[in-house]
């Protein structure tokens, strides 16, 4: 066991056991986050991103879905063995969440200082003052304007770029080994979003708490993270540092991805685009998944599912054409 | 807060107003109600004294002046059968409905909170079903009905309960059952379903991944928002409340103002029935005025708008 990750995801599968069949959300997801790193977990809408998140917090949308297999280690204690009361205790203090949209995560019929009251008093009392002012403290730590009222208000009175900083608040009060953070911009102003991204990085600074950073924003990515993980229908395709995976795309789902991203400089050209759609997760073929879009695809990506090769230092993508000859 | 107290007032004025105007309207619309009043061997002379007593000799605007100042004054005419103001008739009787309603609310309140979420949370499984079932059967029966029938169970069949009239908390039981039973089936089919989209909803998800237990995720973060649909649709649900107390007071001899104002309608007493549908009015909207106020208090988006 490497006592440098926070968190070791290994092999997980979660799957949808619904009427019409199974679908495979998350199908075999291996990926680590170290202390003090953050990852980006990259992939289009529906490719089981967060569903995998979820699935680390033990907190999947219904009971149709199960996770399978698989293990997630958290400080190296693997969560899927963990009863409901011990996971209890675990989501909030040693692993959180920030979720995408702030203007549907805080409940609008309680105060923000009540609904951050919520893990300060789980926190121990008697850290000094009164729980309010605690609250208030806490709200001064995401740079919230006035935050003497803002206990006080209700959600709706709030902008989402101040409700998302709340919810970064609650999220990492009580400083949890690991921070997942599923598009938490994508909801907000352009403007207001470097300004949130800003503050997860200043908050992050000087802990040790591992972020794993999910969004389909190749140039958040590049902006937030160490460390980048491809995810497409179901799998992790590609992982590697982002400053590998950028200069060298080995997968040609991250090369499309990559090719996607409008570029300033170009304006005039016409926008990338990837043709077709990804397979659907109740009927996945037996080959690579992306085979039916790729431009390369062979005889043996209809065959088998190619294995992760290793392309660089930390950087690995499962695709035929990288096997060593 | 006190603006939209004052604005919910100044609505049900308003309402009161084209309430009262609809009764009058409805009551010279049905015919001249000398006709109905007198017996048919009446001789002219009677016809003429009486027209003269009821003030209905003036043209309509007039009386319907008298009628607004009157109502204004708290005076909405004499009951006939009983030869006192109809208003004064209508209030030695409302006590004893006003034991009965909130009694019928309570048992709502109490059975439908609880069902509802629990069959939220147990959707589809066997609880659902048969809250489920028992809902559709609760909506479906009409009250004269289960009146009747819990009737020929428990007083006729078994002799447990009272079958009529007022008296100790026995004689509660089976009115409160039967007015409450349509208000329990269409509250918790309600929490039910607001419980189901709660449940689903992000900041439930974040509840829980704050680490709350499921009972402060259900009984706090959940609660509040699923009674929101409840008090929109109260307003609805007083209505049938109101109703059902004509319907339950008359099937259990109940002394209120519901079989009051079966009465009225059965003995032709036209101004008691005027008086009764206003007062009933009056009654509503008071109800709604509370409610209101309640809904302004569960919902902060409504009390800072």
């Amino acid at each position: 066991m490497n006592g440098d990750f926070a968190l070791e995801v290994q092999d997980l599968h979660t799957h949808f056991f619904l009427r019409r069949g199974v679908v495979k959300a998350v199908d075999g997801v291996s990926f680590s986050v170290r202390r003090g790193e953050v990852l980006g977990l990259v992939g289009e809408s529906g490719c089981g991103k967060s569903v995998t998140a979820l699935s680390l917090l033990r907190l999947l949308p219904n009971e149709a879905a199960r996770t399978v297999q698989g293990r997630v280690l958290l400080d190296g204690e693997d969560l899927l063995g963990k009863s409901d009361r011990q996971m209890r205790q675990i989501r909030g203090r040693k692993i959180s969440m920030i979720l995408q949209d702030p203007q549907t995560s805080l409940n609008p019929v309680f105060t923000i200082g009540n609904q951050l009251s919520e893990v300060i008093a789980k926190n121990g009392a008697g850290r000094g003052g009164s729980v309010m002012q605690q609250a208030v403290e806490v709200l001064r730590k995401v740079k919230l304007s006035a935050p003497e009222q803002r206990v006080q208000q209700y959600p709706h009175q709030l902008s989402g770029g101040m409700k998302q900083r709340v919810v970064g608040a609650i999220a990492m009060h009580r400083g949890p080994s690991v921070l997942i953070a599923d598009e938490p911009t994508t909801a907000l102003d352009v403007t207001i979003q470097l300004q949130y991204l800003n503050l997860l990085k200043d908050l992050q600074e000087n802990t040790d708490m591992a972020i794993l950073f999910i969004t389909h924003d190749f140039g958040v990515v590049a902006r937030m993270c160490d460390r980048v993980a491809v995810m497409y229908a179901g799998r992790i395709v590609e992982t590697g540092p982002v400053r590998e995976v950028f200069n060298n795309p080995s997968h040609p789902y991250t090369q499309a991805l990559i090719a996607s991203v409008p570029k300033m400089q170009r304006s005039a050209a016409r926008l990338h685009t990837i043709e077709g759609q990804p397979p659907a997760l109740s009927d996945l073929p037996e080959g690579c998944r992306f085979a039916a879009r790729c431009p390369h695809a062979e005889a043996r990506c209809q065959a088998a599912y190619p294995g992760a090769f290793t392309v660089g230092a930390e950087h690995a993508a499962s695709c035929w054409r990288l096997e060593p000859a | 807060m006190q603006r939209y107290i004052v604005k919910r007032l100044f609505q049900g004025v308003l309402l009161l107003i084209i309430v009262s105007t609809v009764v009058f309207a409805v009551g010279r619309l049905t015919g001249n109600p000398v006709d109905l009043l007198l017996p048919e061997e009446a001789s002219e002379e009677e016809r003429q004294a009486m027209i003269e007593t009821l003030g209905l000799d003036g043209p309509v605007l007039e009386q319907f002046v008298v009628f607004i100042k009157g109502a204004v004054q708290g005076d909405l005419g004499v009951s006939i059968r009983y030869r006192q103001p109809a208003v004064d008739v209508f209030f030695s009787r409302l006590p004893n409905t006003l034991m009965l309603m909130p009694a019928a609310m309570l048992l709502a309140i109490l059975m439908a909170i609880p069902l509802g979420i629990l069959s939220a949370l147990r959707r589809g499984r066997l609880t659902d079903r048969i809250s489920g079932t028992i809902a559709v059967l609760g909506i479906a029966t009409p009250n004269f009905w289960l009146g009747i029938l819990l009737i020929y169970l428990f007083s006729v069949q078994l002799g447990w309960l009272p079958s009529s009239r007022m008296g100790d908390w026995s004689h509660y039981v089976l009115p409160t059952i039967t007015l409450g039973t349509f208000l329990v089936a269409g509250f918790m089919r309600l929490i039910r379903s607001s419980m189901l989209d709660i449940l689903d909803s992000e900041f439930v998800k974040l509840a829980r991944i704050k680490g709350l237990s499921e009972m402060k995720v259900v009984w706090k973060h959940c609660l509040r928002n699923a009674l929101i649909p409840v008090l929109t649709l109260w307003g609805v649900f007083m209505g049938g409340l109101v109703t059902g107390t004509i319907v339950t007071e008359t099937v259990f001899a109940w002394p209120g103002v519901g079989r009051l104002t079966y009465e009225a309608v059965i003995f032709r007493d036209y101004p008691l029935l005027q008086a009764v549908v206003i007062m009933d009015a009056v009654l509503i909207l008071v109800i709604n005025l509370v409610v209101d106020i309640l809904y302004a208090y569960v919902d902060p988006r409504i009390r800072f708008t």
